[in-house]
């Protein structure tokens, strides 16, 4: 993974120091609240309903066994001793007190970690496949480019005071696995004829209360244009964006009111007068970064399958987990192991200071010290041999992180909602956590199969419901907690938007409705059907009849 | 309004004209961009310098054609957050290498001077209290710069790569 060379390092460092000093001066008075709030925030430090939240950046989800240790080290030493990873691959810890956060960020730069702009109206922590570097599926390595944004979004002169905040992914996979059509910019990287590495970019996707999907901005961008395209991008987005309500201030809007063709006159425009300038990447520092990613040394092994198959054979848990979280290696003899950070009944990606540092131990030992998160709040070991799956098993069931449900219904995404937000109108933890209870039976959820749930606590969508097979959004009615189920909603290459089904149900009443969606689907399926596919199959309808049956009766 | 020019304190030659108000006969001035269009010509005869002021909805195009007239462009925050201003002051310098002053005007704070300087403005109308300490200060707490921008300081791959290139 990238390690910092001096200048790097520098800049973080720095920025520790800049910030010691800005908060003395808010604690000595000298400087107000609100003069104080933009600073923070470029910090990643949000005032939340009950205390300070810090959000730390993990860059396209990479951390390091020795980086997750000091995040272990924070959550103990300066917060309650556990952390929340989040739909933006970062972590963030609940509870950590204003005078101690200079300390922190210094702790953090140690191990090459920040909190810049995790906040605010600026580039947001740049996303990008788990897998990246080791699926059999994806076209090129998507993790050098997207640490090229990285630094080029770090305190951007002028980019740093957008309309709104700003999201980029960054995926090198065609089977999409960042939700890249719900970005600001999504870089989809490409081969051309000549079978040299590009990107496809596109623009205005998002979620919040407006949902959109990406449109397509331009089909082949040459690599070293990649910083000239983006300036482009966004210059046209800082001088034209609304900036007069904060609803309609995001790129999407902007690309939907001009038109996408309007929209790409003006940025290649834009870019036709810069793109032979200083920002054109030197093929020297595209090396340089891509050396830093280069695949590691791997063992040459076999793949013995029958010992394989012999574990599963003795151990129904094993061959169930093995089936659900391992995904293909492109080395033979290796595998990818999800850790689910979604047992039953827990909060969907909570981790404790203790697991943080077994998962780091179990890294060290198993798979190259190095650890990946996913926006879907799960971890994951991208370099597992197949010999050590039965071994690494047996230790992520002794810290509650094997649960055997990847991308099944237990396998939520879920935002912090009213336990901790102060945007939120509605609690969704607890509602994530009471479904997590109705379907605890693994079997039965490995029996519906692929459904993705996602739980938001209000329209700003943190919680991804827009894209969830079932989306669930809560809304606040006369003090009232009310839940809004969204059906068909996609964040893969194949994207859409969930459709209201219906008038919402109260609290009481939203995981019944969710298991009568799931037993309406069941009864409709065909053969090897997932969820989504008979929701587009049978559309709506039939879900609606069973959700509300007095309404259908007295249409009828 | 104390003026701070490429990092020190001055007094500021320059009289802001507001709208509604006459246009002194002498003194270098700077007016709002709908003025300079309805009296350009009796402006540009003016013996003593003229500079414009531009709202943050305004652009750098909207006086691209008489930069050669203009002694400042004033570039307006109304709020902080307003980072409209950044791009047009490096539209200025770097594509139409106006050479004027380009002054940072409105709601201008210390923590921003960073950005404001690398986007090329050179001065600054700041709050009553602000020193050069405290410019020296802002302006100096970063030293890696991984952005080309209108200051011309060295890039992070500028560096990196140098000896190769």
């Amino acid at each position: 993974m990238y390690r910092y060379d001096p200048l790097d390092q520098r800049l973080v460092d720095e920025r520790v120091e800049q910030f010691r000093d800005q908060v003395a001066r808010r604690m000595a008075g000298e400087i107000t609240e609100d003069e104080f709030k933009p600073l923070r925030l470029m910090n990643g430090l949000y005032i939340q309903l009950h205390a300070y939240m810090l959000r730390i950046a993990i860059p396209y989800g990479m951390l390091s066994s020795t980086q997750l240790r000091k995040l272990a080290h924070i959550a103990r030493t300066y917060d309650r001793g556990y952390g929340h990873f989040t739909t933006r691959q970062c972590i963030q810890f609940n509870w950590p007190k204003l005078e101690d956060t200079p300390e922190i960020l210094a702790e953090l730069a140690e191990v090459q970690m920040h909190a810049i702009q995790t906040s605010g109206n600026s580039f947001r922590n740049v996303t990008a496949d788990q897998y990246a570097g080791v699926s059999a599926d994806e076209i090129d390595d998507s993790r050098p480019y997207a640490e090229i944004i990285r630094q080029w979004g770090a305190l951007h002169p002028e980019f740093s005071y957008l309309p709104r905040k700003f999201k980029i992914a960054v995926t090198g996979s065609p089977n999409d696995r960042t939700a890249a059509k719900f970005h600001d910019i999504g870089v989809i990287l490409k081969k051309n004829d000549a079978v040299e590495t590009g990107f496809e970019i596109i623009i205005g996707g998002g979620q919040g209360r407006t949902p959109m999907i990406a449109q397509t901005v331009r089909e082949f961008l040459p690599r070293h244009d990649l910083l000239s395209y983006l300036e482009a991008i966004m210059r046209i987005y800082n001088l034209m964006g609304r900036r007069d309500n904060i609803f309609k201030a995001k790129l999407k809007i902007l690309v939907y009111k001009l038109g996408i063709d309007e929209m790409q006159k003006l940025v290649e425009e834009e870019w036709n007068q810069i793109k032979d300038g200083p920002l054109k990447l030197p093929q020297a520092e595209i090396d340089r970064v891509a050396a830093h990613f280069a695949p590691p040394p791997f063992e040459t092994v076999e793949s013995d399958p029958r010992a394989f198959d012999i574990h599963k054979f003795e151990s129904l848990a094993f061959a169930r987990w093995a089936r659900t979280n391992v995904a293909a290696h492109k080395q033979p003899g290796y595998a990818i192991v999800n850790l689910t950070l979604k047992p039953t009944g827990g909060v969907p990606g909570d981790a404790t200071a203790e697991q943080m540092d077994a998962v780091a131990d179990l890294a060290d030992r198993y798979s190259l010290g190095e650890i990946r998160v996913t926006h879907e709040q799960n971890l994951v070991f991208a370099h597992v041999k197949e010999a050590d799956l039965y071994r690494l098993w047996r230790a992520l069931d002794e810290i509650g992180f094997a649960t055997p449900n990847l991308s099944l219904i237990g396998d939520m995404i879920c935002c912090p909602g009213l336990d901790y937000c102060g945007l939120a109108n509605a609690r969704s933890i607890p509602v994530a956590q009471r479904i997590g209870k109705r379907f605890a039976d693994l079997d039965r959820q490995l029996d519906i199969g692929e459904l993705r749930l996602k739980i938001s606590g209000c329209i700003n969508a943190c919680g991804h419901h827009h894209v969830g097979h079932v989306g669930i959004l809560g809304v606040e009615r006369k003090g009232e907690e009310y839940y809004q189920i969204t059906l068909g909603g996609n964040p893969a290459m194949d994207a859409t938007i969930g459709d209201v089904v219906g008038p919402a149900f109260s609290s009481d009443d939203v995981v019944d409705a969710v298991e009568t969606v799931v037993t309406t689907y069941v009864k409709l399926r065909a053969d090897g059907e997932r969820f989504l596919d008979t929701y587009r199959r049978v559309g709506a309808e039939p879900f609606k009849e069973r959700l509300y049956p007095e309404k259908t009766d007295a249409a009828a | 309004m104390p003026l701070l020019k490429s990092g020190k304190l001055v007094d500021d030659p320059w009289t802001h004209v507001a709208d509604e108000v006459a246009i002194p006969a002498s003194g270098p001035v700077i007016v709002g961009l709908k003025r300079w269009r309805e009296v350009r010509a009796a402006l540009i005869k003016r013996k003593d310098p003229v500079g414009v002021r531009l709202q943050s909805d305004h652009t750098a195009g909207d006086v691209v054609d008489d930069l050669e007239h203009l002694g400042v462009v004033a570039l307006a925050f109304p709020v902080f957050k307003d980072g409209r201003a950044y791009t047009n002051a490096r539209r200025l310098r770097e594509r139409h290498g106006y050479r004027g002053e380009v002054r940072a005007i409105g709601n201008v704070l210390r923590d921003q001077y960073l950005f404001m300087q690398r986007c090329g403005f050179d001065a600054l109308e700041v709050k009553e209290g602000e020193t050069e300490q405290d410019w020296q200060r802002a302006t100096g707490a970063i030293t890696v710069f991984y952005q080309p921008a209108a200051d011309g300081r060295e890039t992070v791959i500028r560096k990196r790569h140098s000896q190769t290139s």
